[in-house]
């Protein structure tokens, strides 16, 4: 039976607690009050919440919120934290906006600190077609080779960085090759003479006066140099060297004549700041060197 | 206080009442901003919708899972800033139904991945990540090389514009012929398209080959589209970077 009121509890004599006043038969149920210890952090956590909606911007307010005694915004404070880090880095990040890049290779101080930055950007930005060690994949070119299709010291890399090639960037590098055998330039037969002609090229043993050689100088010297040569700084690829970008198989050679290539590297311009792409400038002209140095030991 | 308790335990109706009551206060709290939602994210001028590829391209995103992995929402930390350029605003996602921000990253943040890659890349890496990031985990989706089905895109866009995006009824009903010719920059559609949707809608055979519509277009499209709708973030979250040397 419950306890009525105006009696006095039923309290339990072996514990001191009261019981919950049922009766079931003689066995009668503790009414265990809360540990103190649970009852604090309540009240605690109830007291935090009250200091966090004054100090914090909690609630909301139909069109706006309240924004808190601190007047704190995550959106500036990121900008605010960024900004720091940005400071924190203009030390030796400003010599990079001018772009004096024989000044900034002779000063060994600098580039300590400013390579592993690079080597940083250099993952975050240019790793996924480049690869991490800049040795590059089919269709992306090897960065750690000294064959440059457009140059390698770092003014021409930083400017190849800004417009980019075949970019949308008013101002980008523009290089095609065409697709002889598709836009019916060439006969299959010829194409067919072209591939042996540019493999016999990268192993030195093309005959010029050939008719290989004749269509190769009608139609390709003009890009890829005489003799395949390339180093013209118009995007057009040394022949001879050995590296290829799609591959120096006979199929890739001949889908490349058939079908042409237009290779895209991104403009960086409203990506990366000046400073930022005259640091993977430097970065990315020092790789050919640092491979050979790894390469020789 | 936990007399007060007690007694209310002992009358169940007012038990459930106060818990009611408890509870709805935790809802009212987050539903309550959504009602103003259209006063207190603006619009920016220059925003612009989704094409109809770039949307068939946001369908193949959600139907393959990609936003399991991959966030579309760049937050307001000061490292995500130097990784991936300014913090996300609701306004850059005030067109997404749904919203795509994803809770999750195994793989890295894409809300301003448009432009970042080539379009090759995209179509090397979502046959086989492997082939161009030897590290990579992500699954290969080689089937994207599938024919595009665009059979649902104009009732998609006139769906959408129930939902407030600005589609026109010109757009819904062009909406196939759209993604067919964005596809195909010589095709005779493609200045259509550039009219419709702005000059600075990519207009590239964006798998390698014009003469196709496939998934991988879509896909491909969508993904260079992303943080490209409008430049607001870029305008508003001021970065001073040091202009000359000292």
């Amino acid at each position: 039976m419950s306890a009525h009121d105006g009696e006095a509890p039923d309290v339990d004599p072996v514990t001191g607690y009261e019981t919950t006043g049922h009766d079931w038969n003689g066995i009668k149920e503790l009414n265990t009050p809360f540990p103190i210890f649970v009852i604090t952090i309540l009240g605690l956590t109830v007291v935090y919440s009250i200091i966090a909606w004054l100090l914090l911007p909690a609630w909301p307010t139909g069109r706006d919120y309240t924004r808190g005694l601190l007047g704190l915004d995550q959106g500036e404070m990121a900008v605010a934290g960024y900004q720091r880090l940005a400071d924190g880095r203009e030390d030796w990040m400003a010599r990079f906006v001018a772009g004096d890049f024989d000044a900034i290779v002779a000063d060994q101080a600098l580039m300590a600190k400013a390579m592993p930055a690079a080597h940083r950007l250099f993952l975050d930005n240019c790793a996924a077609c480049h690869g991490t060690d800049a040795t590059g994949g089919p269709g992306f070119p090897d960065l750690a080779d000294s064959d440059w299709l457009w140059g390698g010291d770092p003014a021409t890399i930083a400017e190849t960085l800004r417009v980019g090639i075949n970019s949308p960037h008013p101002e980008t590098r523009f290089a095609q090759m065409p697709a002889f055998g598709h836009d019916q330039m060439l006969e299959r037969a010829e194409i067919e003479t072209l591939t042996s002609y540019v493999q016999a090229l990268s192993t030195g043993q093309a005959d010029p006066d050939g008719e290989g050689g004749t269509l190769f100088a009608d139609n390709c010297a003009s890009c890829h140099g005489d003799g395949g040569v390339g180093g013209l700084g118009i995007g057009a690829p040394s022949l001879v060297d050995g590296h290829w970008i799609y591959g120096g198989d006979r199929a890739t050679i001949f889908a490349t004549l058939q079908r042409g290539r237009q290779g895209v590297m991104p403009t960086w311009a409203d990506r990366l700041s000046e400073a930022e792409i005259n640091l993977l400038a430097v970065y990315v002209s020092g790789l050919a060197a640092e491979h050979e140095a790894l390469a020789s030991r | 206080m936990l007399r007060l308790h007690y007694n209310l335990e002992k009358i169940s109706m007012g038990l459930v009442a106060a818990i009611i009551v408890a509870a709805s206060i935790g809802g009212i709290v987050e539903i309550a901003p959504l009602f103003t939602v259209d006063e207190t994210v603006t619009i920016p001028d220059d925003m612009r919708p989704h094409t109809p590829l770039e949307l068939a391209g946001r369908e193949i995103f959600m139907r393959e899972g990609c936003y399991a992995c991959h966030s579309q929402m760049i937050r307001t930390l000061a490292d995500e800033i130097d990784r991936y350029g300014p913090y996300s605003l609701p306004s850059e996602s005030a067109y997404d139904h749904p919203m795509l921000w994803g809770s999750k990253r195994t793989g890295p943040d894409l809300a301003r991945v448009g432009g970042k890659y080539s379009d090759p890349w995209h179509v090397a890496h979502l046959i086989d990540p492997r082939a161009v990031v030897p590290a990579s985990i992500m699954p290969a989706y080689p089937w994207l090389m599938e024919p595009l089905d665009t059979g649902n895109l104009g009732a998609e866009l006139a769906t959408l514009a129930r939902l407030g995006v600005p589609y026109t009824e010109e757009m819904a009903t062009n909406a196939a012929a759209d993604a067919l010719a964005q596809g195909n920059p010589d095709s005779d559609g493609a200045a259509d398209v550039a009219t419709r949707y702005g000059e600075k809608v990519a207009i590239r055979a964006f798998d390698g080959d014009p003469a196709r519509l496939t998934e991988m277009d879509a896909l491909v499209a969508y993904l260079q589209s992303l943080g490209t709708l409008t430049d607001v973030a870029f305008e508003t979250e001021e970065v001073k970077v040091p202009e000359e040397a000292p």
